[in-house]
């Protein structure tokens, strides 16, 4: 019984492997850029960069339709552009980062859309803006392990000058010139992980599996390696748990694996042992000193 | 005595106005220097021209060899993300930049003198708690440990010792000391004048310009304090250009 339901899907069907790897290759890439998003109080602004890239997916489509090579390729340009643009107003102008990439990603959004509706049917612009991991083929399967591979590479190397930029960046622009490319680099590899999780799980839940499993990972640890490996494996669990659901029930898989990241959250802001909500109820008596 | 630090005719300021104007003089290697003056009088703004992060409107500052990165500085008001899970051990390890860089690891040597900095600043055993479990004062303690960690012959602290208590602020004194006796050079923004007095050799009074630089005891007059203390601490919206001729500028 529970061998048919959670390992028998995997077994029968290549299709349900391929994309258990897609999970796995997003959640290893992903889940890590998902916690420096949440320390650094981005959230919000991966979920702005996902809809930025899509106007350079669109124009991808637009000229050779669904076509995997032209439209990673046309948002990683448009993810790029916005990203730079976005982040040389806010180092040069007073304006802030947050709105300067709202005032991008809504534009871009815009584009986005109208040049899909210009050319593709409806089942095109759903195929956008929710994904589909159950079609993922070789091709595709490569680029996201390709960009994960990327990911943590880059990650090993812009980690300290990202970790001291977080925490003190004025230390860092008094020491170091490394602060501003090691910020344009994550913000390059969001975007990166932003396409990845395009193909998967579509433009408006793309930054899912970056985000939830990093809220996750806030409540189980207070130092940052066991936050991105919590992040990564509660990334992982999700990703497994939503394809078995949307194989049982026919739920999308996008959203299936998105509902159960969000499970898990929910279990976490309930019971996390740091500042989960019962744990702040009863704390336990106090200690000595 | 060789200059460790020159300013030409320095002015530094924001959108255009001079919040240090014309400034002049030398400060001699080894020095320990008192920065004082009102709010508003340009000591910040000072010592954020001497590390680089702001550029003189006109006029240069020499560092006498030195990169700007080469100072330690302690800024006042530290931009310092206290929810960031980092523990006190790796915080004061950045202090080691200079010899790491970006990929260089910690080694046992780096971790005995991580060890022996939080020592000097009275903060073993805190090695892993999280940063933003400290107070004020340990917080102060521990951005001294990253300073001593740095290794710098010019120490630029801002305001150390604001809202940190007697007992605190006399241990940073005695390390401020030992620096002096290391010959680094020491510049440091203070309000207490009774600690200016006791610990600081020269001082510099500042009101834009300089209104006295010299030793403490002939700087800290009343006349001198009286006249800082009459400077227009407002920018002049309707201000007209600059024109005074740097030869006449105040020198130290």
């Amino acid at each position: 019984m529970l061998y048919d339901a959670l390992i028998a899907p995997f077994l029968e069907f290549e299709f349900m492997r391929r994309a258990l790897a897609g999970v796995v290759a997003l959640a290893l890439g992903g889940a890590p850029i998902g916690v420096f998003l949440m320390l650094r109080r981005m959230s919000l602004v991966g979920d702005a960069m996902a809809h930025a890239i899509l106007p350079g997916a669109a124009i991808g489509f637009l000229f050779s339709g669904l076509n995997l090579f032209a439209m990673t390729f046309g948002g990683l340009i448009a993810g790029f552009s916005v990203a730079l643009l976005a982040g040389l107003v806010s180092r040069v102008t007073v304006i802030k980062e947050d709105a300067s990439l709202a005032a991008f990603y809504l534009v871009s959004l815009a584009v986005g859309v109208t040049i899909v509706s210009m050319r593709g049917t409806n089942i095109d612009l759903l195929h956008v803006l929710f994904g589909n991991i159950l079609a993922l083929d070789d091709q595709t399967l490569l680029v996201i392990a390709f960009n994960a591979t990327i990911t943590l590479v880059v990650m090993a190397v812009i980690y300290r000058p990202l970790v001291i930029e977080c925490v003190d960046p004025v230390f860092l622009r008094t020491v170091s010139r490394a602060g501003a490319p090691a910020h344009l680099a994550f913000l390059a590899l969001v975007v990166v992980n932003l396409v990845n999780g395009f193909h998967a799980l579509g433009t408006l839940l793309a930054v899912g599996l970056m985000i939830l499993p990093a809220g996750i990972a806030r409540f189980w640890s207070r130092d940052i390696t066991g936050m991105m490996m919590i992040s990564v494996a509660s990334a992982m669990i999700s990703g497994y748990f939503g394809l078995v659901l949307s194989f049982q029930t026919k739920v999308p898989s996008g959203p299936a694996i998105i509902l159960v990241a969000a499970v898990l959250y929910v279990f976490s802001v309930l019971f996390g042992n740091v500042s989960g909500l019962v744990r702040q109820l009863f704390p336990g008596r106090h200690l000595e000193a | 005595m060789t200059a460790q630090l020159a300013f030409q005719n320095v002015t530094l300021g924001y959108d255009r106005h001079p919040a240090v104007h014309h400034l002049n003089g030398e400060i001699a290697a080894g020095s320990l220097l008192a920065v004082v003056g009102p709010n508003g009088a340009g000591k910040s703004t000072l010592f954020r021209g001497i590390v680089g992060i702001l550029k003189p409107l006109t006029g240069a500052i020499t560092l006498g060899g030195l990169k700007a990165r080469d100072i330690a500085y302690l800024p006042q008001s530290v931009d310092i993300d206290r929810t960031f899970p980092i523990s006190v051990f790796d915080f004061v390890g950045t202090g080691l930049w200079r010899t790491t860089g970006i990929f260089g690891g910690l080694g046992k040597k780096a971790r005995e003198q991580i060890g022996q900095a939080l020592a000097a600043v009275g903060l073993n055993g805190f090695e892993n708690r999280n940063i933003g479990t400290l107070s004020g004062g340990q917080m102060q303690r521990m951005l001294f440990a990253r300073v001593l960690l740095q290794d710098a012959r010019v120490i630029v602290l801002d305001e150390p010792f604001n809202a940190i208590d007697t007992k605190t602020s006399a241990d940073l004194i005695a390390l401020v000391r030992h620096w002096h006796a290391e010959k680094r050079t020491v510049l440091a923004a203070l309000h207490d004048m009774e600690m200016v007095r006791a610990h600081f050799p020269e001082t510099l009074l500042l009101a834009r310009g300089s209104v006295a630089w010299g030793p403490t005891q002939q700087v800290l007059t009343a006349d001198n304090l009286l006249e800082a203390r009459r400077m227009c601490e407002a920018f002049d919206d309707g201000a007209g250009t600059c024109v005074v001729d740097p030869a006449h500028s105040r020198a130290a």
